[in-house]
């Protein structure tokens, strides 16, 4: 009843809108659909190579370096041999030892270092910042007669232990910053807080700094293992059999007999699995981690 | 027992010097509140009490004894910030009992001590709850749970009720003055909202740009502003100025021309006031009365009716006066009206904006609010 008093006006109103509203919806639905299209483009394009080792792998070392071919019978024949030439596990352990222990010594030394660069920051601070970001863009190899030199004299050529404090200081101005933006983003009164509460230095960053950036804290963590996982330069030039890890196992297979394509992408493959699999477990971790500041 | 003493407090930031020089005396039970600006130095000011920020210059002394060399914990006091600060990742209860569980506390005590907090805020059945579940007015109580529970001597607050909404911050206002009446603790109070300073101080304290301007009951700087910021900032709406000329200084007060060329005697010390000397008068717009036989004229140039009252702005030498007159004046826009003044209620300032002081002092200048408690339990 109601309706067939309503004027004009107010019945055309909402239907213009019904109208604008539906094709601002298509709209902003074939954006999306462009969005994600690219998106898939770009992913499948980043991971093209690792599927290419994967295949490669399985193949013989003949079908390894015919034409290019998906049509193949798969053979695990490449791993035997790699399996038999060289001790994956020795060199596995080698890498998880190293790349942990690493990235809990970073992250001991990062935590006191963020937490004095974010709360008690002085007028150098900034600078020490960025000095620290510089010393990432010098190349290593620029260093790698005085490093090398100085492990040979303290006898920790090829030991676990020269690599771990190698890795350490690599990552270290990476693992500082992320703290301390992470750190930085905590409202500074929730620390007064504590202190006022009776906290000391210690019990501030053990109760409330550690719990509240905890995320951050993991994703930082996370990246640190990835990156000593995956580098090749120190642990080629600075083990040679006892202390190798997987970067170098991998190096073994390029070798002067000539390249043999199979072995190398099945070592590769071996190679990378653990930290794929770790990553892809984490991924949420890091994802929450790296937009912490972002979606707080 | 808890008394705090300032001496000549002096906080710099490198060249920046943000406190310059406070001297205060805080007794056993009192309410202080600390108003001023924006930017005056309040908040440095009550860090700097509570252990937050390091002093330049001057002592610090909490009952007897300095603390400037102590940590926020070891001074025993507790503080209430204005965005609560509470522990996100914690309970209601353990955010209460945090200070305790540091304290090594056992289980058992520290729960019954929270419970104890809890039941004066009504905060009972939030126990269970984190912060993020909470609303802005429940979370501010949880601040101030957590204060009770540490037992301080001194309660610090700056500005605790900024972010709330006017009705929970009435609310809020006369939980706090109950708060204090029943805990019988020290608090000082941080605001730059001068009805929270007027309704709950025993004493003001008016800083501006690091100094301390006056302190004094809330009667007292209402009736004796020591110079024209104070008479201008405490007060609303703000006390209107004019400038005048004095005619004549004696023993008995100044008599000043006001514009329109009536002359008006102020009973305020004149002893020191020359003839032509120009002299600012200030009246509080509830002061001004119409009159039709009054001394000043202007014409009404906006009106604002709030029901009970009504303000009225003139317009006069280029000055914008306000008028609080009575809620049902029948007056238009662009009317021409005529007010006057009590001489007793105006002010005068002289150089540097100081005030010339009154030959009498108003009868509840001294007054505090525990003498409105007296009083009113003397009627009943
Ligand atoms: N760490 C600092 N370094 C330099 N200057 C500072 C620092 N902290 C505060 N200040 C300055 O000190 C002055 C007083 O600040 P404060 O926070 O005490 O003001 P306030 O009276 O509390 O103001 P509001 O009412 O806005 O809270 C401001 O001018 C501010 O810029
Ligand atoms: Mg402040």
């Amino acid at each position: 009843m109601t309706t067939t008093t309503t004027t004009g006006d107010s019945v055309k109103a909402p239907v213009a809108d019904a109208g604008r509203g539906a094709s601002a919806l298509r709209a902003q639905r074939r954006r999306k659909f462009g969005i994600t299209l690219l998106g898939w483009g770009v992913a499948l394009i980043i991971f093209f190579p690792i599927f290419w080792m994967i295949v490669t792998g399985f193949k013989t070392e003949a079908e390894a370096i015919a034409d290019p071919s998906l049509i193949f019978t798969p053979t695990l024949e490449s791993y035997v041999e790699v399996q038999e030439r060289a001790d994956y596990l020795k060199f596995a352990w080698n890498s998880v030892v190293v790349s942990f222990g690493s990235t809990l010594l970073a992250l001991l030394i990062a935590v006191p270092s963020a937490y004095a660069m974010a709360f008690l920051p002085t007028k150098r601070t900034k600078g020490t910042l960025l000095w620290m970001l510089s010393t990432k863009m010098l190349p290593s190899v620029g260093v790698l007669v005085p490093i090398y030199l100085l492990f040979r004299d303290f006898g920790l050529l090829d030991t676990r232990i020269g690599l771990t404090i190698v890795y350490t200081l690599m990552n270290l101005p990476i693992v500082v910053w992320m703290l301390y933006t992470f750190f930085k983003d905590l409202p500074r009164e929730i620390l007064e807080a504590g202190r006022m509460d009776g906290a000391s230095t210690f019990q501030e960053v053990w109760y409330l700094l550690l719990p509240l950036t905890l995320p951050g804290i993991a994703s930082t963590g996370l990246l640190s293992v990835i990156l000593s996982w995956n580098e090749a330069f120190w642990s080629l030039n600075l083990t040679t059999s006892q202390a190798a890890p997987l970067t170098a196992y991998i190096a073994s297979f390029s070798s002067p007999e000539g390249l043999f394509w199979a072995k190398l992408s099945a070592a590769s493959t071996m190679a990378i699995a653990p930290i794929l699999i770790f990553g892809w477990l984490t991924q949420k971790q890091m994802v929450r981690g790296l937009t912490f500041g972002a979606v707080k | 027992m808890a008394t705090l003493t300032l001496n000549q407090v002096v906080k710099s930031f490198g060249d920046t010097h943000v406190i310059k020089g406070v001297d205060l005396e805080v007794k056993d039970q009192e309410f202080v509140v600390f108003v001023g600006p924006s930017g005056c130095g309040k908040s440095t000011l009550l860090r700097m009490i509570a252990g937050l920020e390091s002093t330049s210059d001057g002592d610090i002394v909490i009952d007897g004894q300095r603390v400037n060399d102590l940590g926020p914990a070891e001074r025993g006091l507790a503080m209430v910030f204005q965005s609560y600060a509470l522990y996100p990742h914690m309970t209601v209860e353990d955010n209460m009992g945090f200070s305790l569980k540091l304290a090594e506390v056992s289980q058992q005590e520290r729960r019954q001590k929270v419970l104890d907090a809890a039941k004066i805020l009504q905060l009972e059945p939030l126990l269970e709850r984190k912060p993020k579940a909470l609303s802005g007015g429940q979370r501010q109580r949880v601040a101030i749970g957590r204060a009770i529970v540490r037992n301080p001597s001194i309660f610090l607050f700056d500005e605790p009720l900024s972010n709330l909404d006017a009705a929970l911050r009435v609310q809020m206002r006369i939980e706090l003055a109950r708060l204090h009446e029943e805990l019988k603790a020290t608090m000082i109070y941080v605001t730059h909202d001068q009805i929270e300073a007027m309704t709950m101080a025993d004493k003001i304290v008016v800083l501006q740009g690091g100094v301390v301007e006056q302190v004094g009951s809330p009667m007292e700087l209402y009736h004796h502003p020591r110079n024209r910021f104070v008479a201008g900032f405490i007060g609303s709406p703000k006390m209107n100025f004019l400038k005048v000329e004095a005619v004549a200084g004696d023993a008995q007060g100044v008599e000043v021309r006001v514009p329109g060329g009536d002359t008006v005697k102020v009973p305020v010390e004149g002893d020191e006031v020359a003839q032509g000397q120009a002299l600012e008068l200030g009246i509080r717009p509830e002061h001004l009365m119409l009159d039709d036989q009054g001394p000043l004229k202007a014409s009404v140039s906006v009106i604002e009716r709030l029901g009970g009252q009504t303000s009225l702005y003139v317009e006069m030498d280029g000055d914008l006066l306000t008028l609080m007159v009575d809620g049902d004046v029948t007056h238009r826009v662009g009317d021409e009206i005529r007010f006057g003044f009590e001489p007793g209620r105006a002010h005068l300032f002289g150089e540097q904006g100081l005030a010339l002081a009154s030959l009498e002092r108003h009868p509840l200048a001294s007054l505090t609010r525990q003498d409105n408690r007296a009083a009113s339990t003397a009627e009943a």
